[in-house]
């Protein structure tokens, strides 16, 4: 049996459109944060497969992979810092709770 | 002529200023009062050396077959904006900038010995003597402009200086308000100054003295039938004309208006006697000698082109000859001396503002310009005089009043003879100064017009009467009570001055003045027309005495009896015939009240309403749109996502349709 594009792409919008759900509706940060991460792991799928089938001559897709990788380590080490941070000073780590310096 | 000295006479004073103005407050009394006087006696002695080198050395760049030439020293370039119009600072040397040079620097260290005993002690020493050295810097520098420009500059700074030295005592409300009088009234008559030198300088395009005024001397005498080419073809300006007056009348007039300003002329007299409020050398120094002769000067300055518009010089004979009579009369009725000695010296420039007015090449080969320079010099010593013997008898009974003073001929001898001088100088008394140079602008009068000889014989008679009614008023009448202190001579730096000034009355009449000061630089040999005009006019002066001694030698109720007599006459002339008040109407009554106030109204609701306008739909659009910025991510996804489907939607629908 043959993989093609499709095998792909079908379940990384899922995992995509995972992210978002979960995205849209965790109230928790470190939720959030996850489903952050399936996102990008889908955008991640979407750049390897569409350059292994569709120009597999270029390797543009793979570099930018890598490199999307090693951003959303940093982002996610950054965003950590900041809701342990927040839970420190606030004890809690909801969006809607995290409204003290709003004018 | 090498141009050192005339730049330490300019840069003196100025350093002075400086110094004084800068390191003042570190320095004693004492210091700071000499080195004033040191640093104007420098810049007098500098000046005299000058005027003499101009008038006696006969050096080829002077004066050429028996003719004074202009001399320009030195004429720098200052504000070079681009080729045509560069504003330039220089020093010219003529008769009359010769002549001015010499009585400036000498009133002006009178003024500055007299201020060591007047002002001794006073606090705020330093900074007068700073000011001081700032108003003889400016005058100084107005009197040897080379250009127009450089005069309109130094007039102006003539002005700021008087306003400081006006409002000396700034603690005082009175002194305050006075200040300001004087800089806004002169400042709006500077205001026809400016627009006159526009309009002159737009035509001829030049700002020189000399390139104006030179070539209407080159054409000679025939000044009426214009021919050369040049500045002077251009000075028609084409014939183009402005309500019915040719535009060099309007130039010339509004020029003049400045010198109406400062020389407080009718209708624009009103700052000079309020600013009496200064200190009384500071009066001598600038309401009698040398800032209210700037307009006089300014006239004579420009005369070869106001004779080419006799229009103008009637103006000017018309103004000059009400406002002397106005002043004349007003004397007559005030009660401060320091008024009385204001308002003659009003009288007084009328007088030789009318002298210029009526001077014309064919009478006399002008014979009236030289009789107003004559009486500027001479009535500068005397008037100096009688301000700085005012300042005595102030300081000696502390009031400004006649009715503080009275018999002080015996405590003050020195004081007492050498203001007598004062008021028989100004009354014309031969063999007193005032005399000679009174006796020319009558006669220069006359020969223009028996009426305006007339009249100015008229106001000369009414000149003696009043300052004797002063004199008697002051020195003999009723002596008031002066309890245990009795009023005293002043000490020397203030005799000093008064002697020097009172000998100076004595003799100056016997000048040769002719010979040194004419409108076209030949000498005009001065001879006394006894029987047409000098000996009425003795008698008339004589008379005029007689009056005065009569009513006011002894206390006596004459003079009351006379102010009931005249009544509504006598009430409006100590009222200075209520210019004060109608000044007052117009601008608070008319000018606030028509003008000021629908324009206030206009302002604070139509302009301020609608930037408020603008303000407050802003704010209210904000508020309006503020919910949307929320600060919850989500919410922003939600749109992000909605926006990103849209977009992809619509790329499918065009990719695909």
């Amino acid at each position: 049996m043959e993989i093609k594009l499709l095998y792909y792409l079908v379940p990384s919008l899922i995992m995509f459109c995972c992210g978002l759900y979960g995205f849209l509706t965790r109230k928790n940060m470190i939720a959030m944060l996850i489903s952050l991460e399936l996102m990008l792991n889908a955008v991640d799928i979407n750049f390897t497969v569409i350059n292994r089938y569709i120009f597999p001559d270029s390797k543009e897709g793979m570099i930018f992979t890598l490199f999307a990788i090693a951003i959303a380590a940093a982002e996610t080490a950054l965003a950590i810092a900041i809701i342990i941070n927040l839970y420190r000073v606030t004890k809690k780590v909801e969006t809607d709770e995290a409204s003290q310096l709003k004018g | 002529m090498e141009p050192i000295i005339p730049i330490l006479i300019l840069c003196l004073p100025l350093l002075g200023f400086l110094v004084l103005g800068l390191l003042g407050p570190k320095m004693s009394h004492k210091a700071a009062g000499w080195y004033g006087v040191l640093s104007i006696g420098t810049v007098m002695v500098l000046a005299y050396i000058t005027a003499i080198t101009y008038f006696f050395s006969g050096a080829p760049e002077f004066i050429l077959d028996g003719t004074r030439l202009q001399y320009v020293v030195f004429n720098q370039d200052w504000l070079n904006f681009y080729k045509d119009l560069t504003i330039r600072i220089g020093f010219l040397l003529d008769p009359i900038s010769a002549l001015m040079l010499v009585v400036i620097t000498t009133i002006s260290f009178c003024v500055h010995l007299y201020s060591l005993g007047y002002m001794e002690g006073e606090k705020g020493f330093q900074r007068y003597y700073a000011f001081l050295q700032l108003f003889s810097f400016s005058m100084l520098g107005l009197v040897v402009a080379t250009n127009i420009f450089q005069m309109y500059i130094f007039w102006e700074l003539v002005g700021a200086s008087s306003y400081l030295l006006i409002g000396f005592y700034y603690q005082r409300p009175s002194a305050v308000s006075a200040s300001k009088k004087a800089f806004i009234v002169t400042r709006f008559a500077d205001l026809g100054f400016l627009i006159g030198i526009l309009i002159l300088s737009y035509y001829t395009g030049t700002f020189n003295f000399t390139d104006l005024t030179g070539s209407v001397l080159a054409n000679g005498s025939s000044v009426n039938n214009l021919i050369t080419p040049g500045v002077v073809a251009s000075l028609k300006f084409g014939g183009a004309s402005f309500m019915g007056c040719s535009l060099l009348t309007w130039a010339l007039v509004l020029i003049f208006m400045g010198g109406m300003g400062k020389s407080a002329m009718l209708p624009l007299h009103i700052w000079l006697p309020d600013a009496m409020e200064g200190p009384t050398p500071v009066s001598a120094l600038i309401h009698a000698a040398t800032m209210v002769v700037a307009g006089v000067y300014l006239v004579a300055r420009l005369f070869p082109l106001y004779l080419m518009e006799e229009a103008a010089l009637l103006f000017i004979t018309v103004v000059g000859a009400i406002t002397a009579f106005y002043a004349a009369v007003v004397a007559c009725t005030q009660v401060d001396i320091k008024r009385v000695l204001a308002f003659s010296t009003i009288s007084q420039i009328a007088f030789m503002m009318v002298s210029l007015g009526v001077a014309r090449p064919e009478i006399h080969e002008g014979l009236g310009y030289m009789a107003s320079m004559f009486h500027l010099f001479t009535h500068a010593m005397f008037k100096a005089l009688l301000f700085l013997g005012a300042g005595a008898l102030i300081h000696a009974v502390h009031s400004n009043d006649y009715t503080a003073m009275g018999g002080l001929r015996k405590y003050m001898p020195i004081t007492h003879i050498t203001f007598l001088i004062g008021c028989l100088a100004i009354a014309g008394i031969p063999p007193f100064s005032g005399f000679f140079s009174k006796d020319e602008i009558l006669s220069a009068c006359y020969e223009n017009n028996f009426i305006w000889g007339a009249w100015m014989s008229m106001v000369a008679g009414l000149t003696a009467f009043y300052m004797f009614r002063l004199y008697y008023l002051i020195f003999w009448w009723d002596e008031p009570d002066y309890g245990h202190h009795k009023p005293h001579d002043a000490p020397w730096p203030m005799s000093l001055p008064l002697i020097f000034l009172a000998l100076v009355s004595c003799v100056a009449g016997f000048i040769p003045f002719g010979e040194f000061v004419t409108w076209n630089g030949e000498p005009y040999h001065i001879h006394i027309n006894w029987v047409g005009v000098a000996i009425p006019s003795i008698v008339i002066a004589v008379l005029a005495i007689a009056l005065a001694t009569f009513m006011y030698r002894k206390k006596n109720p004459l003079p009351d009896k006379v102010a009931k007599a005249t009544g509504a006459l006598w009430t409006a002339a100590h009222h200075r015939f209520y210019w004060d008040e109608i000044y007052m109407f117009i601008t608070h009554k008319i000018i606030f009240n028509l003008i000021c106030k629908p324009i206030a109204w206009f302002d604070r609701h139509i302009i301020d309403g609608t930037m408020d306008g603008l303000a407050w739909c802003a704010q209210r659009l904000s508020i309006t749109i503020r919910p949307l910025q929320s600060g919850n991510v989500q919410s922003y996804v939600y749109v992000y996502l909605f926006g990103a489907l849209l977009l992809g939607g619509v790329t499918a629908a065009v990719v695909l349709l």
